[in-house]
């Protein structure tokens, strides 16, 4: 009963989305449905798809998927292949591997504990992992590498961890020295007007806010003009406007080519900035675009409203090309499992002219990745819990 | 292995300038060095001529011995405690140039204040003394210790100042023990002050090597001891 419960609240959040979501083909007053140019199929209408259930809304991804490669032109910034970290019994993560390309913006999921810090700071030589082999930066992660790698990367981790008695200008200078900055006047000057705070560089960093602190962490982050930038958590506590600000910094940097590791909580955040993310619980469950893991983990879906119930929605839907199969979503409601929405959604359409239905509206419908990353976190739990 | 001096020089100045604005650090070094004059001035100018230790100004050497402690006990702890050590340890530094810098940014003030103080007193001594005392306290010898054995025992009660930092996660813990480390260096200068242990050339000379020897051995074991994931990860 209880998994039967859990089943039903996963395709009831599944199907959430895609009403407040649904791709802009809306017609809110009662007419004809919208046409399209796309050529439909005509096949006699069946029964055949109300027999046949429409594919579930969430597919479950057990493994994870090949595409964890982010490499461009045959190198990667980072090459991680089975790290593994415990400390003593405790299993911080396991056999995780992936590649990020130079240049690309790599978002690092997972709940609280998932092993999301402990792997940056592995990938940041601040520990020695158990097992498996790592590049930064193309040098290979090892003992002896520590302060080379170091050299090329830059983290700023989740506290600012600011020397709050000093100027925002001393902090950052020490911090310039000891990355050895070549003029790091200059290079203090330009990480300040990157992160807008040129003019609070003499005031001390006690006194500023916490979003400001968080700028000059990131200022401070910069000074090494890093070819790998870990960010860890750089929006967490921060109101929407300074969020805001990070996200448009975040942005500068990808375009001036400097590869980020992001790791956050915030799934808009990752959606928004990621070319790829991967979402980690103590393994890797998955790596890909926010759009590939979307199409990976939810079938294709026509959402339907009509202003009256169809007297025989089985004829309307059944047989259409590219539709798999239909459910009633409401009273007035219809979920449609499609394989291609292109072909699907014409044909969807003439079929809801041809029958006479009013259609309020008609849309594909969007999953977000805060659904993926709900589908598979809340998979582990269940797990957890058998 | 090839050092900074960038990187230690940047760890010195960025130090001191934290020991300037932080009050707490101030007022410390100010008041321990009361703890070895008091009972210093009280004797010399309390007693008559010849009933003072000859060796008496030689217990200004508990000064050095203890002033630094309680900084290099909190060297690493507060940065661990006020999360600036992560940050830090991202950096391309060597474990080595952090340990050299932290050291040697509680040596500065230490070899002030301790060189300071004495010259204060000896100064007082001079001017303010009865007859005679001054002549019977203040001999080049004991000026010759103070000079060498100040920084010699500030370094050694740094590293075990540092060590202690390194290994406890608590500040208060650590400053005390550090506090508490550097009592046998007092002990053994108070001893010499008050005539038990009889001073000598040849106690002194072996007393500066022993003490190189140990500073030495001290970098090369706190810098050995200082591990990135323990002080991160708050593991053992």
């Amino acid at each position: 009963m209880y998994f039967l419960i859990r089943r039903l609240i996963r395709i009831w959040r599944s199907r959430r989305p895609a009403t407040q979501a649904q791709a802009q083909i809306q017609n809110e007053a009662p007419g004809p449905a919208p046409t399209t140019e796309e050529p439909a199929t005509d096949e006699a209408a069946t029964d055949e798809s109300q027999v046949r259930p429409a594919r579930p809304a969430a597919r479950r991804v057990t493994s994870p998927p090949p595409e964890t490669t982010g490499k461009v032109n045959g190198s990667a910034a980072l090459s991680v292949s089975g790290l593994t970290k415990r400390f003593g019994d405790r299993v911080a993560f396991s056999d995780v591997s992936f590649e990020v390309g130079y240049g690309e913006v790599f978002g690092f999921l997972g709940p609280n504990g998932a092993g999301k810090t402990t792997t940056v700071r592995t990938l940041g030589t601040l520990f020695a992992p158990t097992s498996g082999s790592a590049s930064v930066a193309g040098i290979p992660l090892s003992p002896e590498n520590g302060a080379e790698i170091r050299r090329r990367i830059s983290i700023m981790p989740e506290s600012p961890g600011l020397y709050l008695r000093l100027s925002v200008a001393e902090n950052l200078e020490y911090f310039a020295d000891l990355y050895d900055a070549p003029d790091p006047r200059d290079r203090i000057d330009r990480a300040l007007q990157a992160v807008r705070l040129v003019d609070r560089a003499q005031d001390p960093c006690g006194a500023l806010s916490k979003g400001l602190r968080q700028r000059v962490a990131l200022a401070r982050a910069l000074l090494s003009d890093p070819v790998v930038l870990f960010l860890d958590e750089p929006t967490a506590g921060l109101d929407p406007v300074a969020a805001r600000d990070v996200h448009e910094l975040i942005d500068d940097l990808r375009q001036h080519g400097v590869t980020i590791f992001l790791t956050t909580h915030r799934l808009e955040e990752a959606e928004r900035l990621c070319d790829r993310v991967a979402i980690l619980n103590r393994t890797l469950r998955t790596v890909g675009r926010p759009e590939e893991l979307r199409e990976r983990m939810f079938a294709k879906s026509l959402t339907v409203r009509t202003l009256a119930p169809l007297p025989e929605p089985g004829r309307v839907f059944g047989g259409l090309p590219a539709v798999d199969g239909w459910q009633q979503d409401g009273a007035q409601g219809y979920a449609i499992a499609v394989s291609d929405t292109r072909i699907a959604a014409p044909a969807v359409t003439r079929a809801l002219v041809e029958a006479g239905a009013d259609v309020l509206s008609l849309g594909e419908s969007r999953h977000s990745l805060e659904d993926v990353y709900l589908e598979l976190i809340d998979e582990d739990e269940e797990a957890k819990s058998r | 292995m090839s050092l900074s001096r960038r990187h230690v020089r940047a760890i010195v100045r960025k130090e001191l300038r934290e020991y300037r604005h932080n009050g707490q650090i101030v007022w410390t070094m100010a008041v321990i060095p009361l703890v070895f004059v008091l009972p210093t001035i009280i004797n010399i100018f309390g007693a008559a001529a010849g009933s003072s230790p000859a060796d008496l100004l030689l217990y200004m050497l508990g000064i050095p011995a203890l002033v630094p402690a309680v900084v290099a006990a909190y060297s690493v702890v507060g940065e661990r405690q006020q999360g600036t050590l992560e940050p830090v340890l991202t950096t391309p530094m060597r474990r080595e140039e952090f340990m050299l810098g932290k050291a040697l940014a509680a040596l500065v003030p230490s070899l002030a204040i301790s060189y300071g103080v004495y010259v204060v007193v000896v100064a007082c001594v001079e001017l303010f003394a009865r007859p005679g005392v001054a002549a019977e306290l203040v001999r080049w010898p004991e000026l010759l210790a103070q000079l060498v054995f100040t920084p010699l025992l500030a370094g050694w009660s740094i590293w075990v100042g540092i060590a202690i930092s390194t290994r406890f996660g608590e500040v208060r813990v650590a400053q005390q023990l550090g506090a508490l480390a550097s009592f046998p260096s007092v002990l053994v200068t108070a001893l010499i002050a008050y005539g038990v242990i009889p001073a000598s050339l040849g106690l002194a000379i072996g007393g500066a090597v022993l003490l190189l020897v140990l500073n030495g051995i001290g970098w090369r074991v706190t810098s050995a001891a200082f591990q990135r994931e323990r002080l991160i990860s708050g593991t053992r």
